[in-house]
């Protein structure tokens, strides 16, 4: 009971006043759920690099800003290194063969020992105090005020619109289109002279630059980076893709176009972010965390199949004719209850 | 236009699911032949087709189209020189694109491809007008995903974007086998004037002997990854399912054991 009242008082207090964080934290995994997005939907690339690219991304950043390099290079080439990462899946899986998953999965091994030499240590941090950085999760308290709030919520907002209407444009261009149709098709993106090798290479690079730039700003927001930043990022980037594009068929139907997706993909991962806020205020301990994301993509993902089966299943089929026999036996006892019952009906 | 000499092709080799697909296949075809190709199960039919358009590298022989050797060329640099239509109508086409970016993509190949707009107002004009001429009502659904669309309806979007960009070769792989019969010979009709108008050089795979007799201007047989019989012009013109039939127990010394391709003997009786 004392849990419950507790709770209550979570969600009326620390909720209100967590609100910009969370959400300034949903857009930075957002930027990083675009890029899954990228992979995952369009390309039809389960790339488990991004694990590592996110927290290559903020390495690069604090390294290169504590040396006094200005912010808004460091956000450059943490995008560029994240590309660097992307290059090196795309080589495993389009040089040396090695299936898409699997390709990932080395490369994002590899970048535990590079983020690890960037940084020198496991943990690195810059202070906000000290340097001019872009965003800070310290300008986000609703101690310094709306105004202060708002700015930094919308510069993230700003960002992400930006990344939208990037990605709107290149996907509507002839390049765009033959990754698009790679995704679809490849062998009819072959015959049509699309080099789908290329191709598939140039996505993972573009969608890990954006994991290594969200990863950047991640550790301006946070004011650290952590070799471990990035582990399960991959979980967090699909829970957000999947809630975005659950919640944006329902409310858009048939008008969920491209730009809807990207905008939905941001929105599903400042949901997440939300629900786990709330989930937190039940005084679940934060190790949770990672099964709690887990839960949510099973969940999600389990979604549609279910309905699928409901609809349709062997049981349900089973039922129905059990039922449809049921039918026929009775009409056969009526008709020969009316014949007078002369014949049993369980006897023919 | 076209010339095979002695094109081979070994799947699995040194494996027990060794298959020697193509053993030898030699053809010539000249600008504006259109070659209908018929054979058993295994013949090689649409492995010709497939070592033409370099899904795989050959393991020996040339390919030329226009003179140029291409054996050494990747699927997506060939098909700068070749057109293609498949067997199953999903193959073709993109179906989580619209018909227009589809006709759009198609409209490109060979081409390099920048980061100008993929589908230009000038080019909606012009699908617009080429989907009229198929009479299906796809003009006005040039932004429908491909996807919605009918296994007949996706079969002559992919004939029209094959040939959109005027193709050295069309090759037709069975591009009817997977179509009721009222579709498929509205698609074979189509085919038949699009390669008639652009005057193109084609070859098409088909189980169906009465429309392999019917349409083009040769007819080639194959069994065992070879040519067995190649006939053209006025005799061909004469030809008749138990002739081919016939002639493919003369020069192969086996029944045919195409199961679809008696059915379908059967069926144009």
């Amino acid at each position: 009971m004392e849990q419950l009242q507790s709770f209550f008082k979570g969600l009326v207090t620390t909720f209100p006043n967590a609100l910009p964080g969370n959400i300034s934290q949903g857009l930075i995994w957002g930027i990083m759920a675009i890029g899954v997005f990228i992979t995952y939907k369009i390309l039809d690339f389960a790339d488990l690099t991004v694990d590592g690219s996110i927290s290559t991304g903020g390495a690069v950043m604090i390294v290169l800003t504590l040396n006094g390099v200005p912010i808004p290079i460091g956000m450059l080439c943490a995008f560029l290194a994240g590309c660097l990462a992307g290059l090196v899946t795309g080589l495993f899986n389009t040089v040396l063969g090695i299936p898409g998953i699997l390709a990932g999965i080395l490369t994002q091994i590899a970048l535990y020992s590079i983020n690890f030499t960037i940084m020198g240590k496991s943990i690195a941090s810059v202070s906000v105090d000290q340097y001019p950085l872009f965003i800070s999760m310290r300008r986000v308290a609703v101690t310094n005020g709306f105004v202060t709030v708002a700015l930094e919520v919308g510069k993230i907002v700003l960002v992400v619109a930006a990344i939208i209407a990037a990605l709107y444009w290149f996907f509507g261009t002839e390049y765009g289109f033959t990754i698009r149709a790679t995704g679809c098709n490849s062998n009819m993106a072959r015959a049509q002279s699309i080099n789908t090798k290329k191709s598939t290479l140039i996505t993972l690079v573009l969608s890990n630059g954006l994991v290594g730039l969200a990863g950047g700003l991640l550790a301006q927001y946070s004011g650290s980076n952590d070799v471990n930043t990035g582990r399960g990022a991959i979980v967090i980037g699909l829970a957000a893709v999947i809630i975005g594009d659950v919640l944006g068929s329902a409310i858009l139907g048939k008008h969920f176009n491209f730009v809807a997706k990207l905008s939905f993909t941001a929105v599903g991962a400042i949901i997440y972010f939300l629900v786990l806020q709330i989930v937190m205020l039940t005084g679940i301990p934060s190790q949770f965390n990672k099964l709690f994301s887990a839960v949510v993509v099973a969940v999600f993902l389990a979604v549609p199949y279910i309905r699928k089966t409901i609809k349709t299943s062997y049981s349900r089929a089973a039922r129905n004719a059990a039922k449809t026999l049921d039918d026929e036996n009775n009409a056969a006892d009526i008709e020969n209850a009316e014949e007078g019952g002369a014949g049993d009906a369980d006897s023919d | 236009m076209l010339t095979l000499t002695d094109v081979r092709k070994t799947f699995n080799a040194g494996t027990i699911n060794e298959k020697h697909a193509l053993n030898g296949v030699s053809l010539d075809l000249a600008d504006g032949d259109f070659v209908t190709i018929i054979g058993g199960n295994g013949a090689g039919k649409s492995t010709t087709l497939n070592a033409v358009a370099g899904v795989w590298p050959i393991d020996g022989g040339t390919i030329e189209i226009n003179g140029q050797n291409v054996v050494g060329l990747p699927e997506h640099k060939r098909a700068k020189f070749i057109g293609r239509v498949f067997q199953d109508p999903m193959t073709g086409t993109a179906a989580t694109m619209e018909i227009q970016e589809n006709l759009a993509l198609a409209k490109r190949r060979g081409a390099s491809r920048g980061l100008k707009w993929g589908v230009t107002k000038k080019e909606r004009e012009e699908y617009h007008e080429l989907l009229k001429t198929l009479d299906l009502g796809l003009e006005d659904r040039m932004t429908t995903k491909v996807g919605l669309l009918s296994g007949g309806q996706r079969q002559a979007l992919t004939l029209l974007m094959a040939t959109l960009k005027k193709p050295d070769i069309l090759l037709l792989d069975e591009h009817t086998a997977a179509l009721d019969p009222k579709t498929a010979a509205k698609v074979l009709e189509l085919s038949d004037k699009i390669i008639e108008e652009n005057n193109l050089t084609a070859m098409m795979v088909t189980h169906n002997m009465a429309a392999a007799i019917k349409h083009g201007n040769r007819l080639v047989m194959m069994n065992n990854g070879r040519i067995i019989y190649d006939v053209k012009g006025e005799e061909k013109k004469h030809l008749t399912v138990d002739m081919l039939l016939e002639k493919f127990e003369e020069v192969s010394g086996s029944k045919l054991d195409n199961d679809r391709m008696l059915f379908s003997k059967k069926s144009a009786e």
